[in-house]
């Protein structure tokens, strides 16, 4: 029992962090409607300039983080020049910039596929130290106050009227334009904070792992999806944006939680982008065929 | 006001799709003129109001709006200047957006949006206040989302969306199309009221010649992208439906028989 309480403790830390890159993958793919692939290559970025900037640069953790964030900002700048600057459809952009950072990423970490950080203070370190908690109770402390944190200042932007500009240019780009609003702008904006958050996830990641790797970023867009629908699921009734915002994160924890227990199951890890792929199809396509059953269904025989 | 100098436009230039939509349109709007215009399918109404906007850039001539050489502009930078109203109501409204958040976004047209509240309270009470003038009672249903809406109730929305901040010149794109006759007839009712109220400048793109004959105070009949017969005034009150088919046929040499047109 003792057991798969640790393990379930792990996964619910563990969805905390990757929850702020979920929080991301909300602002692209539900506000802005646009699937934005460059998440795969923004994780990696800033889990590897992570591990690079402290290992190699005896960067101090808070300063790694910052920097990876605005490493995400500007791999979303990229995505989004590509894409409304050069008309680049955006899933091909997303595409382009994802492939595209692979080789930066190994650059950054001098050819390294991975780098491992040994004796390197991370953000949770010195807590473990201080309270004497495990990592697992730690991480789970610290990501909720950054969640919190962002959660308030993502719920505060998106009142703003910047903010309501990037929302109506995911409801109505037409409209919006005849409003006097360059979209294009806006776009790049919202995948330029969608991958921000994004770039600091992969960075908690690596600080979390204790170490920055190539692959980390590798289907990092199935997980934020799941999440999101999942959270979506989890929280139907719920309709401010607030809460729309909380259920992305509670749905990264319930997709690792999941995932931990299938894992402590037996199943093969390997298998496991296969479950993931799976349950984001199905979270997907359930809503349309539901409606599509309704309306059948609520045929009724009749013209006599 | 607004002066449309040898507007020239052609639509897939050099290939076999070749459409000249635009073959020199010249037209001088004075202050306070509401100019409803007909014309048949193609005949270049639609394109005319869509150049003046912005969202295809002209081939050749001029646009100036209040002195103001706009031919040139981002679509985005001239919505400052004009109010717009399309045929399509799903168009001019973000459905997944609040009826008050939909009105926040267009009382700032044209405004630099910065990181102040998107919608403020005394901004509520001036909407609420706005929204009497189109007797649907959506001033009750203020944080509903547009999307709840019927056709009618948007497209009226998104007409005093485009005049909630004073356009110098409202576009109105065949607004009414889409709508059953009675709907329609609420929306071109509320129309009426919003641009004599605001004392507006107007353009009005209509199929139906009884509506072009009755509003406004100058009508303009297009033809093959050019503009064929502009009349205002005593001259205007005097015109009949048939005097305007007569035109039609003059224009198209006889062989008139657009049954939209027949229809109105």
């Amino acid at each position: 029992m003792g057991a798969w309480l640790v393990s379930i403790e792990g996964a619910i830390s563990q969805g905390i962090i990757y929850g702020i890159m979920a929080l991301g993958v909300y602002i692209t793919f539900r506000i802005m409607d646009i699937a934005d692939l460059t998440v795969d290559g923004s994780f990696a970025l800033g889990s590897c300039l992570c591990a690079a900037l402290m290992v190699n640069y005896g960067m101090n953790a808070i300063v790694a983080l910052i920097l990876s964030l605005g490493a995400g900002i500007l791999a979303g700048a990229v995505t989004g020049f590509l894409h409304t600057v050069l008309e680049i459809p955006a899933i091909l952009a997303g595409i382009l910039t994802q492939i595209g950072l692979w080789s930066i990423n190994l650059r950054i970490m001098s050819g390294a596929a991975n780098i491992t950080l040994l004796n390197q203070k991370t953000i949770f370190t010195s807590l473990v130290e201080r309270t004497g908690w495990t990592q697992a109770s730690v991480v789970l402390v610290i990501g909720l106050v950054i969640v919190a944190i962002l959660v308030i200042i993502l719920y505060w932007l998106f009142g703003t009227e910047i903010g309501a500009a990037l929302r109506a240019t995911g409801n109505n780009e037409h409209m919006i334009r005849a409003l006097g609003v360059n979209v294009k702008w806006t776009k790049v904006l919202a995948l330029m904070i969608s991958n921000g958050l994004v770039g600091l996830s992969g960075g908690l990641v690596c600080q979390m792992n204790k170490f920055g790797d190539i692959n980390s970023g590798t289907g990092s867009i199935v997980i934020g999806l799941a999440a999101i629908v999942i959270g979506e699921m989890f929280m139907k009734k719920c309709l401010s944006f607030g809460s729309k915002l909380v259920s992305a994160v509670l749905g990264s924890m319930i997709y690792f939680v999941i995932r931990a227990i299938v894992l402590r199951l037996g199943m093969n890890p390997n298998d496991m982008k296969l479950l993931s792929a799976v349950l984001v199809a199905v979270a997907l396509c359930i809503p349309v065929l539901a409606g599509k059953w309704k309306m059948k269904h609520s045929y009724i025989e009749g013209g006599e | 006001m607004l002066e449309l100098k040898n507007v020239k436009k052609t639509f897939n230039k050099g290939t076999v799709n070749e459409k000249p939509a635009l073959q020199g349109v010249n037209l001088k709007l004075n202050d306070g003129d509401f100019v409803t215009i007909i014309g048949g399918n193609g005949a270049g109404k639609s394109t005319t109001l869509n150049m003046i906007a912005g969202v295809y850039p002209i081939d050749e001539g001029k646009i100036l709006l209040n002195g103001r050489n706009i031919t040139h502009m981002p679509e985005h930078k001239r919505a400052k200047y004009l109010g717009r109203v399309f045929q399509d109501p799903m168009k001019g409204t973000a459905a997944g957006m609040e009826i008050q958040e939909n009105l926040a976004l267009a009382y700032r047209r044209g405004e630099r949006r910065g990181i102040r509240w998107g919608v403020t309270k005394e901004e509520r009470e001036k909407y609420h206040e706005s929204l009497k003038i189109l007797e649907l009672g959506l001033e009750e249903r203020m944080s509903s989302k547009v999307g709840l809406l019927s056709g009618g109730q948007r497209q009226a929305l998104t007409l005093l969306m485009a005049t909630l901040k004073k356009p110098e010149l409202l576009l109105l794109d065949e607004h009414t199309a889409a709508l059953d006759p009675k709907t329609a007839a609420k929306v071109l009712e509320i129309t009426e009221r919003i641009i004599e109220k605001n004392n507006l400048t107007a353009m009005m793109v209509t199929h139906n010649m009884k509506d072009a004959i009755r509003l406004g105070n100058r009508l303009i009949m297009m033809h093959e992208g050019r503009v064929i017969y502009d009349v205002s005034g005593e001259e205007k009150k005097k015109l009949q439906v048939a005097d305007l088919l007569q035109k039609f046929e003059q224009a198209s040499g006889g062989e008139f028989a657009n049954d939209r047109m027949m229809l109105a």
